[in-house]
C-alpha cells in the first residue's frame, strides 16, 4: 500500500515538471545564498582562529614598549635573568606577508608555532633555517630561505626562528615578549627591569574576530534575506502541488488509505525533495562562496587587517547548518498545507479552491501583522541599542512593509478599475486584482529584492561621495615618509626646512580612554590640517585650542563609543583631562583616535620617537628623488598619497562588490519566483479567461494583457519599493553603521539609479512574464472550450 | 657520571626523537672527541668546550635541617650543540637548559629551563666562575666557593658552597669509557663540598646544612647503539670515602659498570667493567611505571656490600624527557648518603 500512496503521490511531481523544478530551485537557491554566506563566514572564523593561535594573541599576557618603538634583545635577557620567563616574538612584513619569529626553545609550550619546530627538525628550523606557511603564502614570499608548506598555518603568516626572521627583517629587535603562564616564586617588579616597557593582559589584545563581527552579521543577513526569497518559492510550489491534489487525497481516502498514513507519507514526500533542494543548494553556495571568497578575503585585509584564505573548505558547520535550514524551512511552509489536508472532510468537494478564494479576513489580518511589525521596528528603533537591535529593525521593517504590499496595492487597483474607460480594461484590472493574492508573495518577494537594490544602493553611494571627500581631507600630504630612527628622523625635518617643504610629524601611542582601546596623535597644527579637515561638530576655535593644548579632537567613532561629544572632557593621560573641541569624521577606521597639538603630546610622552612624517610638496617626484639619493629613506618607507588613496578606495571598492553580487543574485531569485507564480498561475487561470475569450477576446490579446499586468505589479512594487529602500537605506546609515563600525554617513539621494533600477524591474517582470504569456496566447482553443464542456 | 643526562643531551633537539635512538651511535659531525690521557687546564676546563657536543655541570646535594628531616637538592645546567664552535646572537649553535630539584622525604619539586647561546640569556664562564640560566646561577670566585640559586613556581633555594677537598678525575685521569666498543667522555668532579643554605619551600623556608656534590663531564658521542639506560650512583659514606658507580644497561640485559673509589683525602681508585655491581632490590610503582629505589650495591675490592635505598622513592623528573633522581641512605657494610639517578625506565 505503501508503495502505490507514494507512486500516485509523486505522479503529480511526475505530470507537472515544472512545479518540481520550481520546488527544487527554489529551495536550491534560497538554500544556496544562505550556505554560500555561511560558508564565507565558516572560512574567515577558521582564518582567525588559524591566526590567534598562529601569533599567541589573546593566548598569553605579553610585554610590549609602552610608547611604540620595539623591544631591545638586552631588556629580554635582563627579564629572564630576573626570572621573568618571557619568550621573544619578532613581528614584521615582507613582500606582504607578516614574518612572525619566535625562540621554540623558550616560547610557552602551548603557543600554536610552537608546535611547528616540535614536529619538525629543530636543527634545521634553527640553522640555516625556515620559514614555515600555508602553500598560498610561500608563493608571496621572494627570500633564499627554505620555506616548509604547514597549511595549519595562518594565512598571510610566515613563522621560523626569531634569527631567521630578524635576518630576513634586517633587524636585531624584539617587537614583543609572550609572558609564560606559569612564572616562578620570586621576582622584580616590571618598572625597575625595563621602565619603557609594559604588560598587556592577554584579553586586552585587540580581538579580530570581535572587529569584523558586524561585517559577517551583514553578510548573514543577506543570506537570511535571500532565504527569505527562495522559501517564498517553496511555499507558493508547495501550495500549489497541495492544491491541485485535493482531489487526489480525497481519491485515496475514499479508497481507504487511513488520513495519518497519509499525511505522513506526504510529509515523508516533501523531506525528500527538501534534502534533494537543499543538497543541490549547498553545491550551488559552495560555488557561491568560492567566487566570492577572494573578494572578502581581500576587503577584510584591508578593512581590518584581518587574513582569511582565499580557498575554501568544505566545513561540517556550514553545510549541515545549510541544510537543517532548508529542511526546517520546507517543512514550515508545508505546515500549513498538511494540517488543510488534515482538516479536509473526507466529503468536501475537490475543486480546487484556485488562488483567487482569498477572503477579507485574511487580508485583515495581513494588514493587523504589518501594522503590528511596523510598530515592532519604530519601537526597536527608539529603544534598542546595539547592532541585532539594528538588525531586528530592518528585518521587521521589512517584512512589515512587504506583507503591506497587497494591502496597499489592493485599493490603487481598485481605483484603476474604476477609472478604466473601457469594459475590456474594467475587466483587465478586476482579473488582475483577483491576481493579486496569487501573486502576493512573488511580488513581496520582488519588493524585498528591491527595496534591498535601492537601500544598499543608496548606502554605496553615499559612502564612496563622502569617503572620496574623506579621502581627499584626511590624506593631504603628498608623501609620507617612515625614517629609520630618531637621528634620521631629525636629518630629514632639517633638510626638508632647508627645502621649505612643511613637515607634519605623525606621532602616535596607544592609550586607553573609558577602558577602550585608542590612539593618540600628536599633530602641528598648521594649514594642512585647517583647511582640509571638515569637523562633524566643533567649537569655532577648535584647531587654536588644539595647538595651545587646550583641547583634543575626536574621532567619531570613539565619540559615539564613549558616549562623548564637544565639550565632554576626555582623559588623554593620567590627571590630564581636556574638553573635545571637534569630532571629526574618520571612515573605515576600526579604532578611536585621539589627536592632540605636538607640544602637548611632547611633553606627555616625551619617549616617544618621532619616525613618521607627512610632506607637503607639489613635486612629489621630485622629493622622493631627494630623499632616497641624500638622505638614504628607503623606497618602501616612502608611501605617495595617491596610492594610499588608490589602496583606500579598492578596500572600499571591495567591501562592496560582495554586496553587490549578493543583491544581484536577490534580484535573480525574486525574478525567479514571480516567473515561476505566473507558470503555476496560468493553469489555473484557463477557467477563469475562457469566458473572456468566448466573449471574443483573442487569445494574442489575452497574452498581452498578461504581459502587461507583469508590468503593472512590477511598477507599483517599484513605486512601494522606493519608499522602503529609502528607509533601508537609512537604517543602515543612521543604525547599522554606527553600531557596526562607529561611524553614521551622510545620507545621498540617486534618482537616476533608481530609475534604472525600475526599469530593471519591470525587464526582469517581463521577461519572467514573457512566456507564462505566451503559454496563454498559445493555449489551444479546444482546452479553453473544455471549461465550458465540464468542470475540468 | 651523568652518562644519564647523555640521553638528554642526544635526544636533544626534537629532531633527534624521529630519528630513534639508533641515532645516537652515528657519526660525530664535525665534533671534537675525548682522547686517552687528557691533560686538563683549569680554570679554563671549567667552562664550555663549544667544539664538544654534549656538556654538563650538575650539583646534588644531601642536606639536612635542624629537626633532623633529611633533603635533597639538584641543579643542572646541559650544554648540547646542534654543531661545533660559537657564534653570536640568535645564530649561535649552542642550546643550554637545565634541571633545578628538591626532595623531602614526602614530596619532590622539579622543573626545568631552555635558552639559546649567544643572547647571554645562559651560559658558563671560566673566570669568575659563573653558570647561569635565567635568573638561575652557580657563580663564584672560583670553583671552591660558589653560591647556587635556582626557582621553580612553588619551590626554590639559595645556597653556599665551600669546597673541602681536591678535584677528583674519573676512569684514566679523567678519559670515563663508557661501553666496550671505547665510547667515552671526560669526566671529573669535586665531591668534597659543605652546602648550607636555605630551601624555599611552600610551607615556608627552611635552612639546611649537607654535603653536595659537583660532576663536569663532556663528550661528543658517549653512548652505544645497544644501551637502553642506566643506573647511577653517588655515595658518601660515614668515613668519608665516597663511591661513584654506573651501570649501563643493554638491551640484552647484560651491562657495562665503571666506578671510582675515592678516599677521604681524595685519592682515587677507578675500576673497570664488572668491578663494580648493582642489582634492584625492590621496585616501586611511580608515575605510571616500576622503578627500582632499593638496590644492593657491591665493590669487592674495598668491601663495599651495602644496601642504597630511595630517601622518597617518587623522586620521580616530569620533565621534557622524564627519569628519577633522588637522595638515598645507605646500610650495610657501609652507611652514608648519596644520591641515584636511573633512566631507560618505561
Amino acid at each position: 500500500m505503501i508503495r502505490a500512496c507514494l507512486v500516485a503521490l509523486l505522479s503529480h511531481w511526475r505530470r507537472n515538471p515544472l512545479q518540481l523544478f520550481a520546488f527544487l530551485a527554489g529551495l536550491a537557491l534560497a538554500t544556496a545564498l544562505w550556505a554560500g554566506v555561511q560558508a564565507i563566514n565558516a572560512e574567515a572564523r577558521a582564518s582567525y582562529d588559524a591566526a590567534a593561535a598562529t601569533l599567541g594573541e589573546g593566548q598569553f599576557d605579553q610585554i610590549v614598549p609602552k610608547a611604540g618603538g620595539s623591544i631591545t634583545q638586552q631588556d629580554f635577557v635582563a627579564l629572564r635573568k630576573a626570572g621573568w620567563l618571557v619568550s621573544p616574538v619578532i613581528d614584521g612584513r615582507h613582500d606582504g606577508v607578516r614574518l612572525l619569529g619566535f625562540d621554540p626553545l623558550s616560547s610557552p609550550a602551548s603557543f600554536g608555532v610552537g608546535q611547528v619546530a616540535q614536529t619538525g627538525n629543530l636543527a634545521a628550523f634553527l640553522d640555516p633555517g625556515q620559514l614555515y606557511s600555508n602553500a598560498e603564502t610561500a608563493e608571496r614570499l621572494q627570500t633564499d630561505i627554505q620555506i616548509v608548506i604547514d597549511p595549519a598555518i595562518a594565512p598571510g603568516i610566515a613563522v621560523g626562528d626569531i634569527g631567521v626572521v630578524q635576518h630576513v627583517l634586517g633587524r636585531n629587535d624584539l617587537t614583543r615578549l609572550l609572558l609564560h603562564p606559569v612564572q616562578p616564586m620570586i621576582r622584580p617588579a616590571l618598572v625597575d627591569l625595563v621602565p619603557g616597557l609594559r604588560l598587556q593582559p592577554a584579553n586586552q589584545t585587540s580581538d579580530v574576530g570581535e572587529l569584523t563581527d558586524s561585517f559577517h552579521l551583514n553578510l548573514t543577513a543577506f543570506g537570511l534575506l535571500s532565504f527569505a526569497v527562495g522559501l517564498f518559492i517553496v511555499y507558493s510550489a508547495i501550495g500549489l502541488a497541495f492544491e491541485q491534489r485535493r482531489g487526489l487525497v480525497r481519491t485515496l481516502r475514499a479508497l481507504g488509505v487511513p488520513l495519518g498514513f497519509l499525511v505522513i507519507l506526504m510529509l515523508i514526500e516533501i523531506l525528500l525533495l527538501a534534502l534533494l533542494g537543499a543538497g543541490l543548494g549547498i553545491v550551488l553556495g559552495y560555488l557561491i562562496a568560492a567566487v566570492l571568497l577572494p573578494d572578502v578575503a581581500i576587503t577584510l585585509r584591508g578593512l581590518y587587517g584581518a587574513e582569511v584564505a582565499g580557498t575554501l573548505e568544505f566545513r561540517a558547520s556550514w553545510w549541515a547548518s545549510g541544510l537543517a535550514i532548508a529542511v526546517l524551512g520546507t517543512l514550515a511552509a508545508a505546515g500549513g498545507r498538511l494540517w488543510q489536508i488534515w482538516q479536509m472532510p473526507l466529503l468536501a468537494s475537490a475543486r480546487p479552491r484556485a488562488w483567487a478564494m482569498t477572503s477579507g479576513r485574511v487580508q485583515r489580518v495581513q494588514s493587523i501583522a504589518a501594522i503590528g511589525l511596523l510598530m515592532c521596528a519604530a519601537a526597536f528603533l527608539w529603544g534598542g541599542s546595539g547592532l541585532l537591535a539594528g538588525f531586528a529593525v530592518l528585518g521587521l521593517f521589512l517584512i512589515g512593509a512587504a506583507l503591506a504590499l497587497p494591502v496597499v496595492v489592493r485599493p490603487v487597483l481598485r481605483y484603476a478599475e474604476h477609472a478604466a474607460k473601457t469594459p475590456q480594461y474594467r475587466w483587465f484590472w478586476a482579473d488582475t486584482q483577483q491576481q493579486l493574492p496569487g501573486l502576493s508573495l512573488a511580488l513581496m518577494a520582488l519588493l524585498l529584492a528591491l527595496s534591498a537594490n535601492i537601500g544598499v544602493a543608496t548606502m554605496v553611494s553615499s559612502f564612496r561621495l563622502t569617503f572620496v571627500d574623506f579621502l581627499d581631507q584626511r590624506l593631504a600630504p603628498e608623501l609620507y615618509v617612515e625614517a629609520t630612527d630618531t637621528a634620521h628622523a631629525a636629518s630629514i625635518e632639517e633638510t626638508m626646512a632647508k627645502l621649505d617643504v612643511p613637515v607634519l610629524p605623525l606621532l602616535t601611542i596607544d592609550i586607553e580612554v573609558r577602558t577602550q582601546p585608542a590612539q593618540l596623535f600628536g599633530v602641528r597644527v598648521g594649514p594642512t590640517y585647517r583647511d582640509n579637515w571638515a569637523f562633524l561638530d566643533a567649537e569655532t576655535d577648535a584647531w587654536d585650542q588644539v595647538e595651545a593644548g587646550a583641547a583634543v579632537i575626536a574621532n567619531e567613532q570613539l565619540a559615539r563609543r564613549a558616549g562623548l561629544w564637544v565639550g565632554d572632557e576626555i582623559s588623554i593621560a593620567p590627571g590630564v583631562s581636556l574638553p573635545i573641541g571637534a569630532v571629526v569624521a574618520d571612515y573605515g577606521n576600526p579604532k578611536g583616535q585621539v589627536v592632540i597639538g605636538e607640544t602637548l603630546f611632547r611633553q606627555l610622552h616625551p619617549d616617544v620617537t618621532l619616525q613618521r612624517f607627512g610632506l607637503r610638496t607639489s613635486e612629489p617626484q621630485q622629493l622622493r628623488d631627494v630623499l632616497t639619493n641624500d638622505l638614504g629613506v628607503a623606497n618602501s618607507a616612502i608611501r605617495d598619497q595617491s596610492a594610499i588613496k588608490a589602496f583606500s578606495l579598492q578596500v572600499f571598492d571591495r567591501t562592496f562588490t560582495v554586496t553587490a553580487a549578493l543583491n544581484v543574485l536577490t534580484l535573480a531569485v525574486a525574478g525567479f519566483a514571480m516567473l515561476m507564480s505566473l507558470l503555476t498561475l496560468a493553469d489555473l487561470r484557463v477557467p477563469q479567461l475562457a469566458p473572456v475569450w468566448a466573449l471574443g477576446l483573442t487569445r494574442r490579446k489575452i497574452g498581452q494583457l498578461e504581459l502587461l499586468r507583469a508590468v503593472v505589479f512590477a511598477a507599483l512594487a517599484c513605486l512601494f519599493a522606493l519608499p522602503v529602500g529609502l528607509g533601508l537605506a537609512w537604517v543602515l546609515l543612521a543604525v547599522i553603521n554606527v553600531e557596526a563600525f562607529g561611524w553614521r554617513l551622510p545620507m545621498f539621494l540617486f534618482p537616476a539609479d533608481y530609475v534604472r533600477l525600475g526599469i530593471y524591474a519591470i525587464l526582469a517582470a517581463v521577461a519572467a512574464a514573457a512566456w507564462p504569456a505566451w503559454r496563454l496566447a498559445r493555449t489551444p482553443p479546444n482546452a479553453l472550450l473544455k471549461v465550458f464542456a465540464h468542470e475540468r | 657520571m651523568n652518562v644519564r643526562a647523555l640521553i638528554f643531551c642526544v635526544l636533544w633537539p626534537f629532531a633527534a626523537f624521529a630519528q630513534g635512538f639508533a641515532g645516537l651511535g652515528s657519526g660525530a659531525d664535525g665534533f671534537a672527541t675525548p682522547q686517552p690521557d687528557p691533560s686538563f687546564s683549569f680554570p679554563a676546563d671549567h667552562g664550555p668546550h663549544p667544539n664538544y657536543r654534549i656538556e654538563w655541570w650538575y650539583l646534588t646535594a644531601n642536606l639536612q635541617a635542624a629537626d633532623g628531616t633529611p633533603y635533597g637538592l639538584q641543579w643542572t645546567l646541559f650544554r648540547s650543540a646542534l654543531a661545533p664552535g660559537d657564534k653570536e646572537g640568535w645564530a649561535s649553535p649552542q642550546i643550554w637548559f637545565a634541571h633545578a630539584a628538591v626532595t623531602t622525604p614526602d614530596m619532590h619539586f622539579a622543573t626545568e629551563r631552555f635558552a639559546r647561546g649567544g643572547t647571554g640569556q645562559a651560559g658558563v664562564q671560566a673566570e669568575p666562575f659563573r653558570a647561569w640560566i635565567d635568573e638561575w646561577a652557580m657563580e663564584g670566585p672560583d670553583l671552591n666557593t660558589l653560591s647556587l640559586k635556582a626557582q621553580g613556581t612553588e619551590f626554590g633555594y639559595e645556597m653556599t658552597l665551600a669546597a673541602e677537598g681536591p678535584l677528583v678525575f674519573h676512569g684514566q685521569n679523567g678519559f670515563s669509557v663508557k661501553s666496550a666498543e671505547g665510547q667515552a667522555s671526560y669526566y671529573y668532579s669535586q665531591p668534597f663540598y659543605r652546602i648550607e643554605g636555605t630551601l624555599n619551600l611552600p610551607e615556608g623556608p627552611v635552612e639546611v646544612t649537607g654535603s653536595a656534590w659537583l660532576d663536569r663531564e663532556w663528550s661528543s658521542q658517549p653512548l652505544s647503539e645497544t644501551q637502553s639506560g642506566w643506573d647511577w650512583f653517588s655515595l658518601s659514606f660515614e668515613g668519608g670515602e665516597k663511591l661513584m658507580g654506573f651501570q649501563l644497561r643493554q638491551q640484552d640485559g647484560s651491562g657495562y659498570t665503571a666506578s671510582t673509589w675515592i678516599e677521604a683525602d681524595g685519592g682515587t681508585t677507578a675500576y673497570p667493567d664488572g668491578a663494580f655491581r648493582a642489582e634492584p632490590v625492590s621496585l616501586s610503582a611511580v608515575a605510571g611505571r616500576k622503578v627500582p629505589t632499593t638496590w644492593r650495591v657491591q665493590l669487592a675490592d674495598k668491601g663495599v656490600d651495602v644496601s642504597v635505598t630511595a630517601m622518597n622513592s617518587n623522586a620521580w623528573m616530569p620533565l621534557t624527557i622524564p627519569y628519577w633522581e633522588g637522595p638515598v641512605h645507605i646500610t650495610g657494610s657501609h652507611s652514608g648518603v648519596g644520591y641515584l639517578e636511573m633512566t631507560g625506565y618505561e
